[in-house]
C-alpha cells in the first residue's frame, strides 16, 4: 500500500506516495532526479550516499524514506549559492581532491555536517570523521588538506560576514566620544 | 558448517559478495513489498506488536543493519513495525543512585557524545568512536545493534564488564535481562514475539574501577575479528583485585562473559603473569569458526593477547581512580 511522505530538500516541500520499501536515495535520486547523490555500494559501507538530514550526515541508501517524513534534507545540489560554488566544493576543487569524483558529493556533505559542529579541526579529527568514505583513486590526503582549506575558507567567510556589523558600530562609538567630548 | 553460515548470514560481508556475484547487482534496493507501521508511543508499539503473529514483523529503528539484510534478500518481512517515532525513548540519563540509562532510540553518536558519559563511563565512548562511521552511527541506535545480535557487534563486550541490564518489555509486563544474556545464538535474542527491548541500565561503578575494551578489526570501523572488555575493581588498598569482569565478542555465536578467567582474577594481585593465566583460561571458554578473515586458532590467540593488553589498561585505570 503506497504512503504520504512529505519531505523538505534543499529548501523546498515535496509530496509523494510512495512504497514503504522506498529508499531515501530512490526518492532523491528517481523521483526528484537530483543525480548528485550517488550509489556505490550495496553493504552500507562507502558513504557516497551521503545526505544531511537536520544537520547530520547520514547514508540516504541505509534509510526508508517514510522514516524521514517531515524532515528537512540537504543534497549536494543544495550547497552551492546559483553558479557560486560553496566554499567547501570550491576547496574541494582547488586541492586536487578527486578524480572521478563518483564518492566527492559523499565526502562533501560528510565535511560540510563536519564543519558545522567543528569549525576548526585537525587532521586527526578530520581522519576519524571521514573513515566511512570510500575514495579509490584520489587517495584521502588530498581529501583531507581540501577539508582543512575549507575550514580556513568558511572561517574567513564568515569573519567576512560579519564585518559590517562592526562597521554600523563603528560611527556610533564616535558619535558618542563626540558628545562627552572627548572625540577629536 | 556453522562459520559457512554466519557469514552467509552477514549481509555485509565480503564473502556474501563474493559467493554471489550474479545477484549484486540487483542488491542496491528493498524489491519485496512490507506494511509499514509506525509507532509514535511505547503503548502504540506494543499494541502493534501484539496483533501480529512470530516471524511475520521486523521492528525498526535506525534500520542500518535491518535495511540492508531486506536489500539483500536475506529477510522478508511482511510487516515493518517502525519505533524511530518513539521520543520518549531516545534519552541518556545519569543518576548517582541508579546508574546510566540508556533509551531504545538513543543513537550511537549521541552515546559518543554525551558529556556525562564520557565523565562516569569513558569506556563506553571510546567503544562508540570506532563503530562503523560516522553516518551509521548518527541514525543507528545502541539497543537497536543489540537486537541484531551479530556476534561481533562491539557494544555487547563493555556492557557486559559494566553489568548492564537490559529491560524488554511487552504488553503490561517488563523484565529484565543481563547483558551477556541477551544474545541467545547468532543474530537471536532474548526478546521474544510481541517484546521489544526498551532500555538499558548500567549501575554506578564502585570506586577504584578502571575499565577498558578494544578490538581488532581489518578496516578502522569494520566488525571485530576479536573483541575484549575487562572491568577490574581493587579493594581499598588498591592491590587485590576485589571483582573482575570480561567480556568477549567476535569469538563465538554470541557475544559471551568468560567467568572463568575472571575467577582466575579475583582476590589475587594482578600482574602480567596472572593476566596471562586468565588469557590461557579465557581461551578455552571461547569458540571462534574460521573465516577468510582468519583461522579459529588465529582469532583464539588473538582473543588472548587482547585480554592480556586490556587488562592491563584496565589495571592502570583502576590504579589511577
Amino acid at each position: 500500500m503506497k504512503r504520504e511522505l512529505n519531505i523538505a530538500v534543499n529548501g523546498e516541500s515535496y509530496n509523494f506516495f510512495i512504497e514503504p520499501k522506498t529508499l531515501l536515495v530512490q526518492v532523491i535520486r528517481e523521483m526528484l532526479g537530483m543525480k548528485g547523490t550517488h550509489q556505490a555500494c550495496d553493504s552500507s559501507s562507502c558513504a557516497a550516499c551521503t545526505v544531511i538530514i537536520e544537520g547530520k550526515a547520514v547514508k540516504s541508501c541505509s534509510i526508508l524514506a517514510l522514516q524521514v517524513n517531515g524532515k528537512e534534507v540537504t543534497t549536494i545540489e543544495g550547497l552551492a549559492d546559483g553558479t557560486n560554488l560553496h566554499p567547501i566544493q570550491q576547496a574541494f576543487i582547488d586541492n586536487w581532491a578527486f578524480q572521478c569524483g563518483f564518492c566527492t558529493s559523499g565526502q562533501i556533505m560528510a565535511a560540510k555536517a563536519f564543519l558545522d559542529e567543528n569549525p576548526n579541526p585537525t587532521r586527526e579529527e578530520i581522519q576519524m570523521q571521514m573513515d566511512g568514505h570510500i575514495c579509490r583513486c584520489t587517495g584521502h590526503n588530498m581529501i583531507n588538506e581540501a577539508i582543512q582549506d575549507a575550514a580556513k575558507r568558511l572561517q574567513s567567510r564568515d569573519a567576512a560576514k560579519r564585518l559590517p556589523a562592526q562597521k554600523k558600530l563603528q560611527p556610533q562609538k564616535w558619535a558618542q566620544t563626540a558628545k562627552s567630548g572627548k572625540g577629536a | 558448517m556453522v562459520g559457512d553460515s554466519y557469514f552467509l548470514c552477514r549481509p555485509w560481508g565480503r564473502e556474501y559478495n563474493c559467493k554471489d556475484k550474479g545477484v549484486q547487482a540487483e542488491m542496491k534496493t528493498i524489491t519485496t513489498d512490507f506494511e509499514y507501521l509506525a509507532a509514535t508511543t511505547v503503548e502504540e508499539a506494543l499494541d502493534l506488536l501484539s496483533q501480529h503473529k512470530d516471524d511475520d514483523y521486523k521492528v525498526l529503528a535506525g534500520g542500518q543493519s535491518l535495511n540492508t539484510a531486506m536489500k539483500h534478500r536475506l529477510i522478508a518481512p511482511e510487516y515493518i513495525i517502525d519505533i524511530k517515532g518513539l521520543s520518549d525513548l531516545d534519552y541518556i540519563r545519569f543518576d548517582e543512585k541508579e546508574g546510566l540509562k540508556i533509551g531504545a532510540l538513543a543513537t550511537h553518536r549521541s552515546l559518543e557524545k554525551s558529556p556525562i558519559v564520557r565523565e562516569k563511563y569513558s569506556v563506553l565512548c571510546e567503544m562508540e568512536e570506532n563503530v562503523a562511521s560516522v553516518e551509521t552511527r548518527n541514525w543507528g541506535t545502541v539497543v537497536g545493534d543489540l537486537c541484531n545480535a551479530d556476534p561481533a557487534a562491539d557494544p555487547a563486550p563493555p556492557l557486559i564488564a559494566l553489568d548492564a541490564k537490559l529491560t524488554i518489555a511487552s504488553k503490561g509486563e517488563k523484565r529484565t535481562v543481563h547483558a551477556e544474556e541477551f544474545a541467545v545464538d547468532y543474530f537471536e535474542t532474548a526478546v521474544q514475539p510481541g517484546e521489544i527491548a526498551t532500555e538499558i541500565q548500567i549501575p554506578v561503578l564502585p570506586p577504584n574501577t578502571g575499565v577498558y575494551f578494544t578490538k581488532y578489526s581489518q578496516m578502522l570501523g569494520d566488525y571485530a575479528l576479536a573483541s575484549v572488555a575487562v572491568l577490574i575493581t581493587l579493594d581499598a588498598k588498591k592491590e587485590v583485585c576485589a571483582n573482575a569482569r570480561i567480556g568477549l565478542a567476535g569469538v563465538g555465536p554470541k557475544p559471551l562473559r568468560a567467568k572463568k578467567a575472571e575467577e582466575v582474577l579475583k582476590g589475587k594481585k594482578i600482574t602480567e603473569a596472572l593476566l596471562a593465566e586468565a588469557a590461557e583460561v579465557a581461551k578455552t571458554e571461547i569458540s571462534p569458526v574460521s573465516g577468510i578473515e582468519g583461522s579459529a586458532d588465529y582469532k583464539r590467540e588473538l582473543a588472548g593477547t587482547l585480554l592480556k593488553r586490556v587488562g592491563k589498561e584496565a589495571l592502570q585505570r583502576a590504579q589511577k581512580a
